[in-house]
């Protein structure tokens, strides 16, 4: 019973996981490039949230309003600071990147302070049956998710700009000239990917009510490490990769022994799968060429 | 004579600079004690020097990103500390102990330079970044966790003390070491090896350098000094906590390094001085939430350097504003002035035209047979 319940908290970490991972492994499919400051998005989010819910209290406006201002800030820091780079080495993209991601956590703690702030998003009590007690958030997040990502998996798959978005990720020069807007899709991209991430900045204020301009940093770092596991680039793989992490993490939680080295075995993880099978779970292997 | 032909003083003003500096504050040292602070402040400014320098090397010249520089940094302060605490009363000597620690430390960071670069090196991409940023995650998770009997837990390890008067000579000398390796290395055969690998990794496989092994050399001599340097704190600073060696450090090193000019050795020396100095001065200065403003300012660097020194749109007002052409310009009066052999960079065909010119498959495959169905399925 004991493993059901946290086989079911497992899947709920697991998918919000699963919805940063989508976010890296779409920026990096498609811009080739480690959005390092992906996971303070998240924290952005929240921020978003705390703020509506405090002016307004209405927790699916501050949703609304976190969806709205992340996407705005994800275009905002691609067309600022990763455009200009596009081009130039990969390294000095990623620093770059790695310089965003401190610049919207110092940002943040200087308009909120340091001091962690309290956002109650909505409390729905637990749900006991057949001897199973579990948190309603838990099966709320992996509704929810399950939804998106369905949606996302459509998206890609049947409409116009999926199907350019696959296309650029295969070969952007070819892309190109068949006529499609490369520096759009790549904006859409980022636009998506931040949704995302306020979405998940919800979803983790719902499982725990502190925010504090690091909320996004270990989620953001374990997601990415799950987008890795699952193959970077992969859609697929990055649901995968993030289900996987959480219920890792939601297990070896819940063994006494090993729950103090939990962040230690989910990268452990990762230095073997790389090892193993560099391209992740469901990864692509790619041609390389001059 | 004809040895000295090559003689460049370039070449030899960081151990010069370095030298003098030891030299100076060694005989104020000596002579008469100089206050704690001082003392300290060089301590840090040799430590941040040694992981500046030898972050350089895998950032600046073989062009792979590493952030985990501050957990290799983390092994060898907790195991350099905890052999020479066990040592200290066996051997009796406080110079030999250090020693001893220094080498325990530097080699088992290099060990796990070793054991992390494996897996990471042999792939083509940003997969270092990823790996050695959780491999700092990991040791800082392990020894946080560690028994108080082993390696001190969450209270922190503590460490024997050696005089305070000598550490920091020490500590640049073994600057002066780690500047004689990194910059030998460079200069050599290998090191064009190594820039060949950042330039363009299918050419330089193509003229028949092992990518991997020299990856792997690069990235264990790297992480050996970060050993080193972790021991070097460990002594400076009494008790060793894993909660220091986290994440920002590491970015604080990288820091250093971008500031500096990736690739630019005195540059990363000057720039972790610097940037030692602004961190213990604005550490009184800038208390409880204004600490912030220090990041925000490192986050900056890191946006706008980078931003002004690779994109392509800025490359040819880089090519007029550079330090090279002010110094130009000041010594001859004549802006427009060049000299008739220098090479004319701009002219230098890029990466991608070089892509452009070359696009041809590597691997042969039937499909290349007919070059119009390249990509056929």
């Amino acid at each position: 019973m004991e493993f059901i319940e946290t086989l079911i908290s497992g899947l709920s970490i697991g998918s919000t996981y699963a919805m940063i991972a989508l976010g890296y492994t779409m920026v990096y499919g498609i811009a080739k490039m480690l959005n390092f400051a992906h996971g303070d998005v998240i924290m952005v989010g929240g921020y978003m949230i705390f703020v509506t819910m405090t002016a307004l209290g209405n927790p699916i406006l501050g949703l609304a309003a976190a969806v709205i201002f992340c996407m705005l800030l994800g275009i905002t820091i691609e067309k600022l600071a990763y455009k200009p780079l596009r081009g130039a080495s990969p390294l000095a993209v990623l620093i770059t990147a790695i310089g965003m991601s401190y610049l919207l956590q110092s940002t943040a703690q200087i308009i909120f302070g340091s001091a962690p702030k309290m956002v109650v998003v909505a409390d729905f009590g637990n749900l006991s049956f057949a001897g199973l007690t579990i948190p309603i958030y838990t099966l709320v997040t992996l509704g929810c998710s399950l939804v998106i990502m369905v949606v996302l998996s459509l998206f890609v798959k049947y409409t116009k700009i999926g199907r350019a978005m696959i296309a650029v990720s295969e070969d952007r020069g070819a892309a190109q000239l068949m006529g499609i807007n490369v520096n759009g899709i790549i904006t859409i991209t980022f636009a998506i990917g931040s949704a995302l991430a306020a979405f998940a900045g919800f979803f983790m204020l719902m499982k725990s009510p502190s925010l504090s301009n690091t909320l996004g940093a270990m989620p953001g770092i374990k997601a990415f490490t799950a987008a890795v596991i699952g193959g970077i680039g992969s859609i697929p793989g990055a649901m995968a990769g993030g289900i996987l992490m959480g219920v890792v993490e939601a297990i070896s939680l819940q063994i006494p022994a090993i729950a103090p080295y939990t962040d230690a075995i989910e990268f452990i993880i990762l230095i073997i799968i790389l090892l193993v099978k560099p391209t992740g779970i469901l990864g692509k292997v790619r041609r390389e060429k001059v | 004579m004809t040895k000295l032909k090559n003689f460049k003083w370039k070449h030899y003003i960081n151990y010069l600079a370095i030298a003098i500096v030891t030299i100076v504050f060694g005989a104020m040292s000596l002579g008469s004690a100089l206050p704690f602070s001082t003392v300290n402040l060089l301590e840090k400014i040799a430590i941040s020097i040694i992981l500046a320098v030898s972050l350089s090397m895998v950032v600046g010249f073989l062009g792979e990103l590493s952030l985990g520089h501050a957990g290799f940094m983390c092994v060898g302060a907790y195991l350099g500390g905890k052999v020479s605490a066990l040592l200290e009363p066996v051997l009796g000597s406080e110079f030999l102990t250090l020693v001893i620690a220094l080498i325990v430390g530097g080699l088992i960071a290099a060990v796990c330079g070793i054991i992390i670069g494996l897996p990471a090196l042999r792939l083509k991409g940003d997969y270092l970044a990823i790996v050695t940023l959780a491999f700092g995650e990991i040791v800082r998770t392990i020894f946080m966790n560690s028994s108080d009997e082993s390696f001190g837990g969450s209270l922190g390890l503590p460490t024997p003390r050696y005089d305070k008067k000598y550490l920091f000579i020490f500590a640049f000398i073994l600057v002066l070491v780690c500047l004689a390796v990194i910059q030998n290395l460079i200069r050599s055969k290998h090191g064009r090896a190594i820039t060949s690998i950042r330039d363009n990794e299918i050419a330089a496989r193509a003229t028949g350098i092992n990518i991997t092994k020299y990856k792997l050399i690069v990235f264990t001599i790297s992480s050996l000094f970060a050993g080193i340097a972790g021991v070097l704190y460990s002594y400076s600073n009494y008790t060793v906590q894993s909660s220091n060696f986290d994440y920002n450090y590491s970015i604080e090193i990288l820091v250093m390094v971008v500031l500096g000019g990736m690739g630019n050795i005195s540059g990363s020396i000057i720039a972790a001085t610097l940037i030692t100095y602004l961190d213990t001065t604005l550490q009184t200065v800038l208390v409880g939430d204004l600490a912030v403003l220090q990041d925000l300012f490192y986050a900056l660097i890191l946006i706008v350097l980078v931003i002004y020194n690779n994109a392509p749109a800025l490359s040819s007002f880089r090519a007029n504003h550079n330090l090279g052409v002010l110094v130009a310009r000041f010594r001859k009066h004549d802006p427009a002035h060049r000299r008739d052999d220098e090479a004319k960079w701009d002219r230098v065909p890029t990466k991608i035209e070089m892509n452009e010119i070359l696009s041809v498959d590597i691997q042969p495959s039937t499909s290349t047979m007919n070059p119009d169905k390249k990509e056929g399925k």
